[in-house]
């Protein structure tokens, strides 16, 4: 079919580098299969080398590891089984031929190629919501930037992106931010937080504590204006519906907007071809193989659903992994009676989607909003949690037993007062 | 001898006039413009659309409308020449009341004296096959086949590649601040990297062209500028096969629904005066792009979630005093040829533009123009990965392997490109490095992300190849660098 492009042939292709990646081809070449993995960056880790603060792989490696060291232990793994990559590869498209022929089509230095495989694990992350997705209007200035990308300017290419900084978001990802420009001399001078709490694990609302950051809670930023660079931008404060307030505007004078207003599963790829998404994870619906509505394309980490924490990226990758060799091996997943999990009460959203009730599994989910003292209940099979606090910024993760599983027609999942 | 030509602005007009007097012997020509690069100013945010010439009424704007249907018909000459990106889709103007079919009828009327070929009204059932996503209120439509759409900026950057190949020179960050004015004559340009000798000067300062006018002494009109703001949407929000226009009003053409070339969904823009004093304002602002919402929503109801929206921007329209273009050559100051307020349908005239500033300079000004003998008309355009097939990569990388490598994630751009890309802004004479300048040669940064993932690479490559400091690169010219120093300039104060 690609008479003259070189041809390579695998069982399964990993698309994606990151932790999700790195341990889905570690696991499937540890059960037997031939695998390559591709990713587009000069290097592996996804986004991991940026992130050189500590906090990673206290699940996974049981022990407290920064972005890079986390990232060279699953590189470590991967050398040492002799699993197969390339970097400098990214995937153009993958071709659905029938469920157990499919072409990857990568571009690299070396050129372009075809892989035949009979699987393929996708995990190829997450991008960030940017300024004009959160309606931001002004002037298009320099200065703007996603908190990804200022990370990517300190701590890849050593560029000092400001000096005065005002950081959209209170999530991990910019109360991290706030505290790593407060380390190099830049003044923070606000972190804006839409919501009336902040986004963040509290062991990181406490930065913001240790630099003297202000932190503006039920505010929005608005607009940003300058001539080559951002001069000032504009805040304004809202009710509980999240409506702006009249005349409550103030402006702060900065350098530096960093956006940190959350992430978006990358699926552009696999909605090319047909897969199913969730639109409240953003990314596939899937069945507890991780598995998608494509039979034979599974995916797993941030591409998945948002993760805050990578150990269950990579514990993702894994199942993946799992699943593309019982695929392999029997030729399809097979068509069970697939429980559904709904979301109840409280529950903004959740994944797998599907649950077979012949293994053990995590169910992953996030509340909409904070709460304490609360119970997660499953109530047709009786289950029952207790958990002093949820917070929409800190996912859940529930085991589920195959036989609570099987009990079931359906799931519903509700976190509630008690 | 040869007569030399300073034009002032290099947008649309002043680089097709560049190109057009590059085919002359007898002419030096000097192409000065004060950004960083060409096509930055009014021809860097607009519609895009080269426009059918039914519009412009030839009793009040004679100019407009004989030069925006010249302009449509060199158009597809030039965009075949110059390797431009651009698309023949045609436009509609619909109708969505009975008495709107009044007004199509009289731009039906309008288009015939003007030339404009193969118009005419479709019904109903003709419209929804030719636009099957119309507001359900559409009752009928003038269906005009000629109108495109192109890339404005890379029209301007390619037609500059090709003036300067057959000769002309550029002068970047060049601005003019004087015209030397002696006996009626010009003599030359003064600017902020000295004076530029010339005999005959050319406006098209575009919004400041009322400024420049008046450095030579003439002062019969002004430009203010008058706002439009847009809305881009992600790739993959479906959008109209033609350019949909609603039946215009006495003071608008209206909010266009179109997907612009690169494939996105693409609506505005609303028109807001704005006064004399605010030319460099291209803030966008809420109220404009909820004007321009509801306005699109008429036309095109299954607009996307605000959540798809990839970037919002604005423009300056230059609006003359009149309203008319601005095309003479001025009688009190011989050698100064005003192209001014150069408005809507000011893209689609350029290159009858262009021409009409040669005849004014043969006619009025009397220099018999000797045509070169090896006049290039042909201009190659940059490679794009994402117009290879597979096997044209694999040609590519044996040249060099940097084309297979992707840095723009959403528009795959690969290095190779942006490589390219660098080359010919070096040749075009551009000093300051900027992400701007790659991204409106090779699309980088355009996308779903703008560029939160390939902008510090791209940084990485102009640092290199300019040899300048990373963080020294701009986004858009001197002002706007990327970084005020290297990771720890601030802690060490020397930042
Ligand atoms: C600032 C910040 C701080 C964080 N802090 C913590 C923390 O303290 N503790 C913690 O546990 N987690 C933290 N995280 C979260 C954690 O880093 C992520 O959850 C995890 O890296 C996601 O892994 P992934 O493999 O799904 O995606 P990624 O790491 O994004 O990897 C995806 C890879 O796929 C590649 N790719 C995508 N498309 C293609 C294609 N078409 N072809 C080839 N390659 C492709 C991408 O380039 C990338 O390399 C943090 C994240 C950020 C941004
Ligand atoms: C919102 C909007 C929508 C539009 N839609 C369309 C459309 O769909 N179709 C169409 O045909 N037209 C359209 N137009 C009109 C079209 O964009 C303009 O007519 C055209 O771009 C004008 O080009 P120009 O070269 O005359 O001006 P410019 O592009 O502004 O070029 C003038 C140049 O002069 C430079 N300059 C100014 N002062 C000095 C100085 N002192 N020294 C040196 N350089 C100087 C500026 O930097 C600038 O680059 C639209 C315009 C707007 C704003």
């Amino acid at each position: 079919m690609f008479p003259r492009i070189p041809m390579l042939n695998y069982d399964v292709v990993v698309i994606g580098g990151g932790p999700a990646g790195m341990a889905a081809a570690v696991r499937a070449k540890e059960l037997g299969l031939k695998v390559l993995l591709l990713d587009e960056n000069d290097h592996l880790g996804g986004i991991l080398p940026q992130c050189i603060h500590p906090g990673f792989g206290l699940h996974y490696f049981r022990e407290e590891l920064t972005g890079p060291e986390f990232a060279a232990r699953l590189a470590r793994k991967m050398v040492e089984l002799g699993v197969e990559y390339k970097t400098a590869a990214r995937v153009l498209e993958i071709k659905n031929y029938s469920d157990l022929e499919k072409v990857v089509v990568f571009t690299s230095p070396s050129g372009a190629y075809g892989v035949w495989a009979r699987a393929v694990i996708y995990a190829a992350g997450a991008r960030e919501r940017h300024a004009f997705e959160i309606g931001i209007v002004g002037d298009r200035v320099s200065g703007v930037y996603t908190a990804g990308e200022a990370q990517t300017l300190m701590d890849i290419y050593g560029i000092m992106p400001g000096r005065e900084v005002v950081i959209v978001g209170s999530g991990d990802v910019g109360l991290i931010m706030a505290r790593r420009f407060a380390l190099e001399g830049a003044k923070v001078k606000a972190v804006i937080e839409l919501m009336p709490y902040p986004g963040g694990l509290a062991r990181n609302v406490i930065i913001l504590r240790d630099f003297d950051i202000p932190l503006y809670l039920s505010h929005k930023v608005v607009e940003v204006r300058g001539r080559g660079r951002v001069e000032r931008v504009k805040v304004v404060k809202v009710d509980e519906n999240l409506n702006e307030i009249p005349g409550s505007e103030f402006w702060i004078e900065a350098d530096t907007l960093i956006i940190s207003a959350g992430l978006v599963p990358n699926v552009k790829k696999l909605t090319a071809i047909g897969v199913e998404i969730d639109p409240s994870t953003g990314g596939p619906v899937v069945n507890d193989r991780l598995e998608t509505s494509v039979p034979g394309i599974f995916v797993a980490g941030n591409a998945l659903l948002i993760n805050d924490l990578v150990d269950y990226v990579a514990e993702q990758g894994e199942l993946a992994a799992e699943g593309a060799r019982e695929f392999i091996e029997n030729g399809g997943i097979g068509s069970r009676k697939w429980v559904k999990v709904e979301k109840g009460e409280n529950v903004r959203l959740l994944a797998p989607h599907y649950l077979s009730g012949d293994r053990d599994v995590y169910l992953y989910l996030r509340v909409a909003r904070p709460m304490e003292d609360v119970e997660l209940r499953i109530p047709e099979i009786g289950k029952k949690m207790k958990l002093p606090v949820v917070k929409p910024a800190e996912m859940l993760r529930v085991k589920l037993k195959a036989e609570e599983i099987r009990k079931a027609e359906k799931l519903t999942v509700e976190v509630v007062r008690v | 001898m040869k007569t030399k030509v300073a034009i002032i602005g290099a947008g649309i007009s002043g680089a097709s006039i560049a190109r057009v007097l590059s085919k002359y012997e007898n002419l030096e020509v000097h192409l000065i413009e004060k950004a960083p690069d060409v096509g930055w100013g009014v021809s860097k945010a607009n519609t895009a659309l080269i426009h059918g010439g039914y519009d412009d009424d030839p009793d009040k704007y004679p100019t407009r409308a004989k030069l925006c249907i010249r302009g449509n018909r060199l158009w597809h000459r030039w965009v075949k020449e110059l390797e431009i990106p651009h698309v023949w889709n045609g436009a509609l103007i619909v109708a969505t009341r009975e008495e709107d079919f009044d007004e199509l009828e009289r731009l039906l009327e309008r288009g015939r004296r003007n030339g404009v070929p193969e118009m005419r009204i479709v019904d109903k059932e003709e419209l929804f096959h030719l636009e099957p996503g119309l507001t359900k209120e559409a009752i009928g439509a003038l269906w005009v086949p000629i109108v495109g759409q192109i890339g404005p900026i890379p029209a301007v950057i390619a037609i500059t590649e090709n003036a300067v190949a057959n000769g002309v020179k550029t002068h970047l960050e060049t601005e003019v601040t004087g015209i030397r004015v002696e006996n009626g004559e010009v003599k030359g340009v003064e600017t902020s990297n000295g004076f530029i000798e010339a005999d005959i000067v050319i406006n098209a300062a575009g919004l400041y062209a009322d400024r420049i006018a008046r450095m030579a002494g003439i002062d019969y009109f002004e430009i203010h500028p008058r706002k439009g703001e847009y809305w881009i949407f992600d790739d993959d929000v479906p959008g109209p096969r033609r350019v949909l226009f609603p039946t215009p009003t006495p003071i608008s053409k209206g909010i266009v629904v179109t997907t612009e070339i690169s494939g996105h969904l693409m609506i505005g823009p609303n028109a807001q005066d704005l006064p004399p004093e605010e030319k460099e304002n291209l803030a966008t602002t809420r109220e404009g792009l909820e004007q321009v919402w509801e306005g699109a929503k008429k036309l095109w109801p299954q607009l996307p979630p605000r959540s798809k929206v990839i970037r919002t921007f604005a423009g300056l329209r230059p609006e003359p005093t009149g309203g008319d273009f601005i095309i003479r050559a001025e009688e009190e100051v011989w050698g100064f040829i005003n192209v001014a307020g150069i408005r809507s349908p000011g893209l689609t005239s350029a290159p009858a533009i262009a021409e009409e500033v040669a005849e004014i300079i043969q006619r009025d000004l009397g220099i018999q123009l000797r045509e070169k003998s090896k006049w290039n008309p042909y201009r190659r355009e940059i490679s794009h990965l994402f117009m290879m097939s597979p096997e044209q990569v694999n040609e590519a990388v044996k040249r060099n392997p940097s084309y297979g490598k992707v840095v723009c994630r959403c528009n795959n751009v690969s290095e190779g490109d942006i490589l390219e890309a660098i080359e010919r802004m070096k040749l075009i004479g551009v000093k300051t490095p900027s992400v701007d300048s790659v991204k409106f040669r090779t699309k980088a940064t355009t996308g779903t992300c703008q560029g939160s993932f390939c902008r510090p690479k791209i940084v990485e490559l102009l640092a290199r190849e300019y040899g300048v400091e990373p963080w020294k690169v701009t986004l858009k010219g001197k002002g706007s660098e990327i970084g005020v120093g290297d990771v720890k300039a601030l802690l060490r104060g020397d930042a």
